[in-house]
């Protein structure tokens, strides 16, 4: 072949901790994301089982007051913003570019920006348990009681910052969603072929960018309040606490799509591949992500039905949430269409991903007595709703994430996660998950309220939060048969071709794991599988042509790409920056003396990052 | 349409009732339980009513969508691994079918909601009217008609409909008393007005239902409905000035009383004690339970509430006041003597 012109600094070659710290490549940085939220998992799943522990029995006292309350707050948080969030973004960040066919996202360094924050910010909200104690008023942090009259320690001042920073990372990683997907797709690749995930990531991205400075403003005048003698939440100098709650539920409902829609194009790509057919109504199911996206923003007051508005705005905000459930329904409907007169492989993937959607539908049946006013009136903050957001974003977001980390993780790795670990972990993931969250239901209809650290004896609750706790600890036990697959099969798993699964996206084209360009020549799409078409040739009913089309998985130098490939200079300043940010917040929680050094960084690392060119020379010039 | 949505109502409950994982669980475990489900109220019965209503289409909906699921996965399993099935992209017969069905189903969902809401969502004009007041970590009761102001326990006669006005001196709490109906956030600047009743007589467990501070599980109240006449004769009994502490040790509690910190946050009416910090004490040995709701109000529970309130319940803004066991037998016996 013809002159080796791939121009790739120097750095790709190098393993070792710097060329971590300073990667811009998206796959590198979904690693980083996948595992980041990874260890923040173990983090959250160790609150949730010191909280199951507590509920064990009744006036327990593992857990008491003010410390569950903050393991309780920290649960709830670290599993949105550090645990479901990340992986989402980190999946997305390493699959979507690969399956748009783009060679990175469309801005590297403020990716790599995008996980530093992600990260530094997680490990700010987590030193709060060590520097005088973590949040403690709940995930969603209601004013007044996070006023300082109420929440005199810094808990709520690390929760507060460490929000805004997370958001911070939020809105760079969306930005970067939407400009790579919008514009980076492949030739042929319109939106009417792009595959559901980065539709449902799209969808994502947007609602991201509108809800994220809804609570960033709230946080903003929280922080007034706490510490400037504002009274924006102070109804006795004439604030108002429901402020707090509509700035909050603004972001707070799109939160839940945000963490469900890309889980359900996760499902929308494993399906067909499992069932060997198309997605059943790719339209519907795409526009309606969209739907969703939208009505999204008009149900929030729905958590507040029990604060006292009038009859009329109650009556608005149940219509347009049970209007959510058409969108859901018919998404529902075509996955199992999809199944229907397939050909299933009950590879694990699979399993997770119908697992999902059997869960799914129970978290979303549940929904509809929520959003009936009258029946909110009564199970609202009880167990019944603990056990409705468990299912959709446990049985919803969680399961379709380990769907996809199966499916992706030989692309990802080069090797296989081993089937058979795999379904131990299924069974008990799905036993387990079950036997925790059912319960809930009763429990909610039998009057426990949620957040209470204790309850009596002889109200009917012991049986079944004891229940509920047997069934948490089989849950950790999946997770801990996932870690060790995760773990064996990095070393010993068996290796997997480019295609392993028969795939139907551009992702399976190239080599597992992929070169650091991706593709050395970007392939044309002319439909929405383009890689099965490849393999079948447009004739549904033929054999394939090819065993399974290798893509790129050549040796480096075998050939060449039929033009140069520009790839952007590592860099450390997006770390220096997110290092800035994260002192300066430290200062303003802690001691004054770190805010001017973090001042400092991000200065520094603004100016860097500003003169230091994005490409690197080339070395053969051209 | 009014009657018809009604008679669906209660078929769907007497249908719904059947289901049998229900059966068992309300017969079972938590036959004591403060059901939603086991409501004495018109606001709480309409409730139960619109959620068996709910239960019964979305369990038709969760049997007929897991059978399809279960029945695609199971049926469609590929024994030619090489096979490939028919290639079907969508059908818009089909989609359209689904979704015009779901988008009927929530509207009759919708159209119930809506009617139970406007049923139930004001208290009739009639009622007798309540402040209810949540205090980290306790609830206060006053009867502005009545004149009385008690904690913890409200005592309703039955039958009767009761405006409960909700709000908070502090953080936001939540009102909820299961069987008598859906619970109304207490907070602080609002007054939310909420229909309360029982038909029946008894005492209802209730609790705070959202999360306001570190004893938050500790927040507990009992309603306690009793006939027109006991009602009476306890506003009588209310309306009085404290008991004169007769025995000597009662007097002598009386003494440590007026000359610790406890005037300073109790009041008891006829006495110096006029503090509006912490429930008002003035009939304090009429109620059941202590330390809102935590304990029943006996000698040896009030003894150990006095040595030291955090023990009891964490975060309790009363102080442990140091008080020597005499000191203590002694407010033990003029408390409990506070009928």
């Amino acid at each position: 072949m013809a002159s080796q012109t791939v121009t790739m600094p120097r750095v790709y070659e190098e393993r070792g901790l710097l060329a971590w710290l300073t990667t811009v490549d998206h796959k590198r940085i979904g690693i980083l994301y996948i595992l980041g939220a990874g260890f923040f998992a173990l983090i959250g799943g160790l609150e949730a089982l010191l909280i199951r522990t507590q509920l064990a029995a009744p006036n327990n006292q593992v857990l008491v007051g003010e410390a569950y309350n903050q393991v309780l707050t920290m649960h709830g948080t670290t599993m949105v913003f550090l645990v479901v969030m990340p992986v989402l973004a980190g999946l997305g960040n390493y699959v979507i570019p690969l399956m748009i066919g783009a060679r990175d996202m469309a801005y590297p360094r403020l990716n790599a920006f995008g996980v530093w924050m992600f990260l530094l910010g997680g490990l700010f909200l987590n030193l709060s348990f060590l520097l005088g104690g973590a949040p403690d008023a709940g995930w969603f942090g209601y004013a007044p009681l996070t006023v300082k009259t109420f929440s005199r320690g810094t808990g709520i001042d690390f929760w507060i910052l460490g929000l805004q920073l997370l958001g911070i990372s939020s809105i760079t990683s969306s930005i970067n969603f939407v400009s790579t997907i919008l514009l980076l797709r492949a030739p042929g690749l319109s939106l009417n072929r792009l595959p559901l995930f980065a539709w449902t990531t799209l969808v994502t991205a947007f609602l991201i960018l509108f809800a994220m400075p809804s609570i960033s403003a709230a946080l903003f005048l929280l922080f007034l309040d706490r510490h400037l003698g504002t009274h924006f939440f102070n109804p006795a100098a004439g604030g108002d606490p429901l402020l707090w709650q509509h700035l909050f539920w603004f972001f707070g409902h799109p939160e839940v799509y945000i963490m469900i829609l890309p889980a359900m194009g996760i499902v929308s790509e494993i399906l067909p591949v499992f069932s060997r057919k198309p997605l059943f109504g790719y339209t519907a199911v795409a526009y309606s992500s969209v739907a969703i996206g939208f009505i999204g923003f008009t149900v929030w007051a729905h958590h507040m039905f029990a604060v006292g508005l009038p009859d009329v705005v109650n009556a608005f905000f149940s219509a347009a949430s049970m209007l959510v459930a058409v969108p859901t329904a018919i998404k529902v409907f075509n996955w199992i269409a999809t199944i229907w007169g397939g050909a299933v492989r009950y590879q694990t993937p699979f399993l997770f991903a119908a697992a999902f959607v059997a869960l799914f539908v129970i978290g979303g049946l549940s929904g509809l007595f929520l959003a009936a006013v009258p029946v909110d009136w009564q199970v609202t903050d009880t167990y019944f709703v603990v056990a409705h957001f468990h299912y959709t974003l446990f049985g919803g977001s969680m399961f379709a994430i380990v769907a996809g980390i199966y499916y992706w993780f030989p692309k990802i790795t080069g090797r296989f996660l081993d089937e058979r670990l795999g379904r131990w972990h299924f069974a008990l993931q799905f036993i387990g998950f079950n036997m925790a969250f059912f319960p809930m239901h009763f429990l909610g209809l039998a009057g426990m309220p949620r957040r209470i650290y204790t309850y009596a004896p002889g109200l009917g609750w012991e049986g079944l939060n004891l229940l509920a706790t047997v069934g948490a600890f089989i849950l950790a036990l999946g997770f801990v048969v996932f870690f060790v697959n995760v773990v064996r099969s990095l070393a010993v798993g068996t290796p997997a071709p480019a295609d392993p699964w028969d795939g139907h996206t551009l992702e399976w084209l190239t080599s597992s794991p992929p070169p650091p360009y991706n593709f050395a020549h970007i392939p044309v799409v002319r439909s929405r599988r383009p890689v099965w078409d490849l393999k079948y040739t447009g004739n549904p009913h033929a054999r394939p042509v090819v065993e399974i089309i290798e893509g790129d998985n050549r040796k480096e130098g075998e050939d060449a790409p039929e033009e140069p490939i520009h790839l952007p200079a590592p860099s450390i300043w997006p770390l220096v920056i997110a290092a800035g940010l994260t002192l300066f917040a430290l200062g303003l929680v802690t001691h004054w003396i770190f805010a001017p050094f973090g001042v400092l960084l991000f200065a520094l690392g603004i100016a860097r990052w500003a003169t230091q060119p994005l490409f690197p020379e080339a070395p053969g010039g051209h | 349409m009014a009657r018809n949505l009604s008679e669906a109502q209660g078929w769907a409950r007497r249908w719904a009732g059947g289901f049998w994982i229900l059966g068992i669980w309300l017969t079972g475990c938590t036959a004591q339980s403060p059901s939603i489900l086991a409501p004495v109220s018109p606001k709480g019965r309409a409730e139960a009513e619109l959620f068996w209503f709910i239960l019964l289409i979305t369990a038709g909906v969760f049997v007929l969508v897991e059978t399809l699921l279960l029945y695609a996965v199971f049926r469609f399993r590929a024994r030619d691994l090489q096979a490939i099935p028919p290639q079907i992209h969508g059908n818009n017969a089909l989609e359209i079918s689904w979704t015009t069905a779901t988008a009927l189903g929530l509207a009759i969902i919708f159209a119930l909601t809506w009617r139970t809401m406007a049923a139930t969502s004001t208290p009739p004009a009639d009622a007798l009217p309540v402040k209810v007041i949540g205090r980290q970590w306790w609830w206060e009761f006053q009867y502005p008609t009545l004149g009385i102001t008690t904690a913890n326990e409200l005592v309703i006669p039955v039958g009767r409909p009761i405006r409960a006005l909700v709000t908070s001196a502090d953080v936001i709490h939540s009102f909820w008393v299961p069987q008598l109906g859906g619970k109304m956030d207490a907070i602080p600047g609002r007054e939310n007005p909420v229909w309360l009743q029982s038909d029946v007589e008894g005492v209802f467990y209730g609790q705070c239902a959202e999360l306001c501070g570190i004893s938050h599980a500790n927040m507990r109240l009992r309603v306690r409905a009793v006939s027109e006449a006991e009602f009476q004769r306890w506003v009588e009994a209310q309306r009085a000035p404290a008991a004169q502490p007769v025995e000597p040790l009662a007097q002598q509690g009386y003494q440590v009383f007026m000359s610790k910190a406890c005037v300073g946050c109790h009041a008891i009416e006829g006495t110096p004690a006029q503090g509006k910090v912490g429930p008002n004490l003035t009939h304090f040995g009429s109620r059941t339970t202590i330390a809102a709701g935590l304990l029943e109000n006996t000698p040896e529970n009030l003894a150990r509430w006095l040595d030291n309130p955090q023990a009891v319940k964490p975060g309790a803004l009363m102080p442990r006041l140091g008080l020597t066991p005499e000191e203590i037998q002694a407010l033990v016996a003029y408390l409990l003597s506070l009928k």
